[in-house]
């Protein structure tokens, strides 16, 4: 046994060749928390295989302290990134696409060592890029969609805005890597909540990768968090806290959708259940994100109550 | 100061000084039969098991008709009712004649207000002259409103393909029957849907003759069906498999059961839940409306309104004035014979919500809360209680954060907006939320920053067909009126 060990040992040895040139330095993924790159508190990590060159890379094994931390990251930056106004965040929305037209090599290659064909990543990344331009042009504009003016019976001035729902938690498609990532959270984003993601596992190097553009493109921290881990043991924090208000989840399991809408009844969560092979850019997927807050203003001095009493 | 108010007032104390001669409005035209049965499509029939349960007039404890149980059995007659008409003629015609039946009943109900309206007080206990300015007018402008939507859908939800789900399941409460029952049919029906409703147990009685007018307005056999009982009921229809969308309004309680029994189930759900509406007087406003406002936000209904704004905060400068005023105002209102047209507040809607009424007031005055109650007399026979004032509560306070659901008010102060935001905004709770300020700029500096998803400025308890109502937080979702109140009920 220690024979053969050591006789392949020397087989390693003999064939090994010595590069010379530059030594590449692997990443240290982690997560994305309140703008910033903590390990995981629980210190376990996934390995994974790069596909492309074998090479060994390991994961943040993301836990529900995590999602605690995440989730009050979100909370605290909703007051901020909700009185942005509409058209700054059209312009982050927009850095971001172009810090990721910027680095799209990369996102290739990390899709690449994901498993997908280069073709398809190629594809993948520029149709992210494209989503990333579409909602920046809808930041400044679904209110204009989505509001009301209400011409009631009483002199009022009464009209119907949505606003942001608050802090969503989004389960990320396992069907994409980039594109369908970025769809399942933007939307949100841009209609003004903050929000937590959990990345799908095999594409979480990609995800975290993203959370590097994200931090260049003054996007403020806590606005979106990013979770790398395993999905089942993850689904329960994202769905149950009370810190959360929204939950979109992609899924075509019936089993997880009942336990995630069973989950949501303990604070009135709202639940959007997406199917990855109906999604489709709409501005309906940002107003599935918002409250609609109607307000009554009295035109020709106030009126207390009428003459109810 | 407040010393010299209350003097002033003092001679101005109508309820005491001047007796106001009875007014009450006659009910000798109106019909109420002994017994009601279930109406599934498109007839009255009697229940499977040949149950049926009392409802009595809580002003005065006598019972006025019997109304039909309906069980599991019945309710899968009414879905299936439901099913067959929209699959056989509701879908099959377009929206300009769905249009037209639901004219038709906003027009038949308001021919018929005033029964409609005297019913309701009966069976309520609401002031007639809430159930004839509010609560019917309301219901038929809901119908007439959605009317005109049905052969507009397209234009609601620009660049999708809207369709109708299917057959709505909807239950609803006991504060507003009638209107209620409106502000669920009629965007169900013009969105194309077909409805099976269930009124609440203690007030059947307005659903039942809204469905006898639906069966005169000729709409379809099996477009409307209306089935009475209790929970059970209510969860035979929440649960039923060929239900596509659940209404539901009611307490944040039963609203949670719900969600969660419907798990999985694919059924699109709207919930209107409860509410702890906070009420905010700053120093600048009107006083006088401001109080007004008040007295209208909480007391309204017997404070059997989920957006009652059940919590003031009273910006300090001014809270002992205001304080003053209020429990002024406290000696002018008439609380007693709901058909009286004087009267401001009726009977509470039942011996069991008069209970829970009365724990909350034991629980505040528990807590350490100052109750405050005028001296008035109360009818010996039905269901009553004084309108009620706490101060000296803290958030913490029970009554302060969990919704009552009577005319108890608490009072809180506040010297800063960001904190009287902060207080506001401590609740589960997202409903409704009352601004009086004289300045329009700190409407919406205060109204941005509240969670409710109505806000109210200078002014409190206002309602339009057209004008979207729903909360936010565990107040529930989805809204009620408006535009937004039809995509409720499409695809």
């Amino acid at each position: 046994m220690k024979d053969k060990q050591s006789k392949g040992a020397a087989n390693l040895q003999a064939n090994y060749k010595i590069n010379t040139g530059h030594t590449a330095i692997p990443k240290t993924y982690k997560l994305y928390i309140g703008g910033a790159f903590p390990r995981t508190e629980s210190g376990r990590y996934l390995k994974m295989k790069n596909k492309k060159d074998n090479s060994i890379l390991n994961i943040s094994h993301g836990s529900k302290k995590d999602f605690k931390a995440a989730a009050a990251a979100a909370r605290s930056a909703l007051g901020g990134w909700a009185k942005r106004t509409p058209y700054n965040r059209a312009q982050i929305t927009y850095r971001i696409a172009e810090m990721l037209e910027g680095r799209k090599m990369q996102f290739v290659a990390e899709l690449e060592a994901a498993g997908v064909s280069k073709n398809e990543a190629q594809k993948d990344v520029e149709a992210a890029i494209d989503l990333l331009v579409y909602y920046t042009g809808w930041a400044d504009k679904f209110q204009q969609i989505y509001s009301t003016v209400n011409p009631v019976s009483e002199p009022y001035f009464n009209f119907s805005t949505g606003v942001p729902v608050g802090v969503v938690s989004v389960i990320a498609p396992k069907e994409s890597g980039l594109w369908g990532f970025l769809a399942a959270f933007i939307p949100a984003f841009v209609g003004g909540n903050t929000v937590i993601v959990l990345a799908e596992e095999k594409f979480s190097a990609c995800a975290i990768s993203f959370a590097e553009v994200l931090n260049s493109s003054d996007v403020p921290g806590g606005t979106i968090n990013i979770i790398t881990g395993k999905r089942k043991e993850l689904l329960a924090p994202f769905t149950t806290h009370m810190e959360v208000n929204s939950v979109i989840l992609y899924t075509e399991d019936k089993t997880e959708i009942i336990a995630v809408q069973e989950s949501a009844a303990v604070n009135v969560k709202r639940t959007s259940i997406r199917h990855f092979a109906d999604e489709k850019q709409s501005p309906y997927l940002i107003f599935e994100t918002l409250e609609t807050k109607t307000t009554w203003h009295p035109m020709g001095g106030s009126d207390g109550g009428g003459a109810k009493y | 100061m407040a010393k010299k108010e209350n003097k002033n007032i003092a001679d101005l104390k109508f309820g005491a000084t001047i007796e106001y001669a009875p007014a009450p409005e006659s009910n000798a035209h109106i019909e109420i039969k002994k017994k009601y049965e279930l109406f599934i499509g498109g007839e009255f029939v009697a229940p499977e098991k040949g149950k049926y349960f009392p409802t009595i007039n809580p002003a005065t404890e006598e019972k006025l008709a019997d109304i039909a149980k309906a069980d599991a059995t019945d309710v899968d007659k009414a879905v299936k009712s439901a099913r067959y008409a929209y699959d056989n003629y509701w879908s099959k015609i377009s929206g300009s004649q769905r249009g037209k039946y639901l004219f038709r009943i906003a027009r038949m109900l308001q021919e018929r207000a005033r029964e409609f309206a005297i019913i309701e007080t009966m069976d309520g206990g609401k002031p007639i002259k809430e159930a004839k300015g509010f609560d019917v007018p309301m219901a038929i402008n809901w119908f007439f409103y959605y009317a005109g939507w049905a052969d507009k859908i397209e234009y609601a939800v620009p660049g999708k393909n809207p369709e109708a789900l299917g057959v709505a399941g909807q239950v609803i409460p006991w504060n507003f029957p009638l209107m209620m029952a409106a502000w669920k049919i009629a965007p169900a029906l013009a969105a194309g849907n077909c409805v099976v409703l269930k009124p609440a147990e203690t007030t059947s009685l307005t659903a039942l003759k809204l469905a006898e007018l639906i069966q005169e307005a000729g709409v379809p056999p099996g477009v409307v069906n209306i089935v009475t009982g209790e929970g059970d009921t209510g969860a035979a229809i929440v649960n039923h498999a060929d239900v596509d969308k659940v209404a539901f309004t009611g307490s944040t309680r039963v609203g949670k059961m719900i969600q969660k029994s419907l798990a999985g189930s694919g059924k699109k759900l709207t919930l209107e839940l409860g509410g702890k509406g906070a009420n905010i007087i700053f120093e600048d406003a009107a006083i006088d409306q401001a109080v007004e406002g008040v007295i209208n936000a909480v007391y309204f209904n017997q404070g059997h309104v989920c957006c009652a704004g059940s919590r003031l905060f009273v910006q300090e400068g001014i809270a002992e004035t205001v304080l003053q005023k209020l429990k002024d105002r406290l000696k002018t209102i008439r609380i007693g014979n709901p058909l009286d047209k004087n009267t401001d507040i009726g009977a509470i809607n039942s011996k069991k919500q008069l209970d829970t009424v009365q724990d909350y007031i034991n629980i505040g005055i528990n807590e350490g809360g100052k109750l405050y109650q005028d001296k008035c007399s109360l009818p010996k026979k039905g269901f009553w209680c004084k309108p009620t004032i706490f101060t000296n509560v803290s958030q913490a306070s029970r009554v302060v954060q969990e919704e009552i659901f009577g005319p108890v008010l608490t009072v809180q102060t506040f010297r800063t907006i960001d904190e009287v935001v902060e207080l506001a905004n401590n609740t589960y709770y997202g409903l409704s939320a009352g601004v009086w300020t004289d300045k329009g700029s700190k409407v919406f500096q205060v109204g941005n920053q509240l969670k409710a998803g109505v806000v109210w400025a200078n002014s409190f308890n206002k309602f339009d067909a057209t004008s979207p109502f729903g909360g936010f937080k565990e107040s529930g979702f989805g809204r009620e009126g408006g535009l937004h109140g039809l995509t409720a009920y499409l695809k």
